[in-house]
């Protein structure tokens, strides 16, 4: 048992191992300095906190209907909802293009109503990463409702309180945990999202070139600053990782 | 530069499949030539080659083509590294120099056609792209592929020759990409290759670069000196350079060298 849990840690060692065996370290400062990369570390920022943002508060309403609201079809919506979890990035940033995209069935109106356009601009960028991340909210909050003790919801209501009152006294505070561990899942997809954003919003230093497409980008070209920023998202995607686990996966178990 | 050898176990492991498909049958040919014969060509060549494949195959009853498609570039590697390849197509001598200077060629390559550049636009051109000079107006969409690859150093040789800074929105990662954009009408306008506009069947409009400012990608052909089916990979090489192959090629939009 204890074994095969080694070889399956080495899964997920071995590559990081090879990335960190080819890291150029002396050039390093140099080239995590140049425009590029603080280009696309800012936007790669921007997007995956927006992202998160959108996901909680459209999210969180999400995983209330699916888990509290007795409606027909109900496993074809949850199913529709996680569907960008096994869904090839690519094909999401397809079908986003082509709904959202100027000539999109939803993206020609909202194109003549407000003059935006999403592709090629950072909101694009933006969509894409909150379309392919925000399952995860949704599913972990949901995951919540459903297993939380319903007594207690149930007492306070007996003893007088508003539906108000108890969403905010006993049930929110009751999935705080799973709410901030779907967060930081959400927060991790969104910023590791390639596929759906060169897809649907296109690749621009400074306005749609996120980490990983500047990485995409530097492979053809120059490889040790493929490498180095690899890295980088590689350390950050760890500190928080390792961070909030402690803190709060810690406190879920 | 050791890198992806997944890409060629691949390879490996769909020649090994197409020999095994083929072993049995290839004693009935009455041809001297009897085989599978690996190509790999460049991306753009697909439609153009399959059809010369069939051709061959055809012609050559005991020959079966088996075709590896890609970018240039991510053949190249292959090939470097080892990939059990017959005949290299590449989409131009920059990825064809590299094996020269390796000695991996036999004999020298030949160019067997010509890829020019093109405006390509979305059906009914709704921006009003007339020229080259429409990629510095800040009202449209235009996208480029990104410099790395051959059509977007293309694309740039062909803007700086005429004078034009664009205002790019897109550097797409390749030509695929950028095309499917202007199909989705999403770009107002993309330089891509000329034969692109044949192959996306009608909901690209294509205008026309002035000779002077076009630049043209130049396509070589070589047989690998580690084949070891010579008469049939040099056999296809004849075959694409002959008046039947270049026909094939023609009605796809390349043009003679």
């Amino acid at each position: 048992m204890i074994a095969l849990g080694v070889v399956g840690l080495s899964v997920f060692v071995i590559p990081l191992v090879g990335l960190v065996g080819r890291v150029p370290w002396s050039d390093l400062p140099e080239i995590l300095t140049t425009d590029l990369v603080i280009d696309a570390f800012r936007l790669s920022m921007i997007a995956s906190v927006s992202a998160t943002a959108i996901s909680c508060v459209l999210g969180i309403p999400l995983a209330f209907v699916l888990a509290r609201v007795e409606f027909p079809g109900r496993g074809v919506v949850r199913a529709i909802v996680l569907l960008p979890l096994v869904l090839p990035p690519v094909v999401g940033g397809a079908a986003l293009l082509f709904a959202l995209g100027r000539r999109g069935v939803v993206g020609e109106p909202l194109n003549s109503l407000t003059g935006l356009v999403l592709p090629f601009s950072t909101w694009g960028v933006i969509v894409a990463a909150t379309f392919v991340a925000m399952p995860f909210l949704v599913i972990t909050v949901e995951g919540a409702l459903r297993t939380m003790d319903r007594r207690f919801e149930r007492a306070a209501a007996t003893l007088g309180a508003s539906r108000w009152t108890v969403l905010r006294r006993i049930t929110l505070p009751a999935i705080v945990p799973s709410v901030v561990a779907g967060m930081v899942l959400t927060w991790a997809r969104a910023f590791g999202e390639f596929g759906a954003t060169v897809t649907f919003a296109g690749n621009l230093q400074g306005r749609t070139q996120t980490l990983p497409l500047a990485v995409f980008v530097a492979l053809e070209s120059d490889r040790d600053a493929a490498i180095a920023v690899s890295l980088l998202m590689v350390v950050v995607s760890l500190i928080v990782l390792i961070a909030l686990s402690d803190r709060w996966w810690g406190r879920v178990s | 530069m050791r890198r992806r050898p997944s890409s060629s176990w691949l390879l490996l492991a769909a020649v090994v499949f197409a020999g095994g498909c083929t072993g049995g049958g290839s004693s009935a040919g009455t041809s001297t030539a009897t085989g599978t014969i690996v190509v790999s060509a460049a991306a753009s060549l697909r439609d153009a080659f399959e059809g010369i494949a069939a051709e061959y195959e055809a012609a050559n009853p005991g020959v079966r083509v088996v075709l590896n498609l890609g970018a240039s570039s991510a053949l190249r590697e292959q090939i470097l590294e080892g990939a059990p390849v017959d005949v290299f197509a590449s989409a131009n001598m920059a990825n064809m120099d590299p094996l020269v200077d390796e000695g991996m060629i036999e004999g020298a390559p030949v160019i067997f056609a010509s890829n020019a550049m093109v405006i390509a636009v979305p059906n009914g051109n709704p921006g009003g792209v007339t020229g080259l000079p429409d990629f510095a107006r800040d009202d449209l969409l235009v996208g480029l592929c990104q410099p790395e690859v051959p059509c977007g150093s293309l694309a740039r040789d062909v803007l700086s020759s005429s004078g034009v800074v664009p205002l790019v929105d897109t550097e797409e990662p390749n030509v695929r990409a950028l095309l499917t954009k202007v199909e989705a009408g999403e770009l107002d306008a993309a330089i891509t290759y000329l034969t692109d506009i044949a192959s996306a069947g009608g909901a690209v409009e294509g205008i026309a670069i002035p000779d002077v400012q076009n630049a043209t990608s130049l396509y070589p052909i070589a047989t690998l000196a580690r084949t070891s089916l010579h008469a049939e990979a040099s056999g296809f090489v004849a075959f694409v350079l002959s008046d039947a192959g270049q026909a094939i090629l023609a009605r796809h939009g390349f043009t003679p060298p």
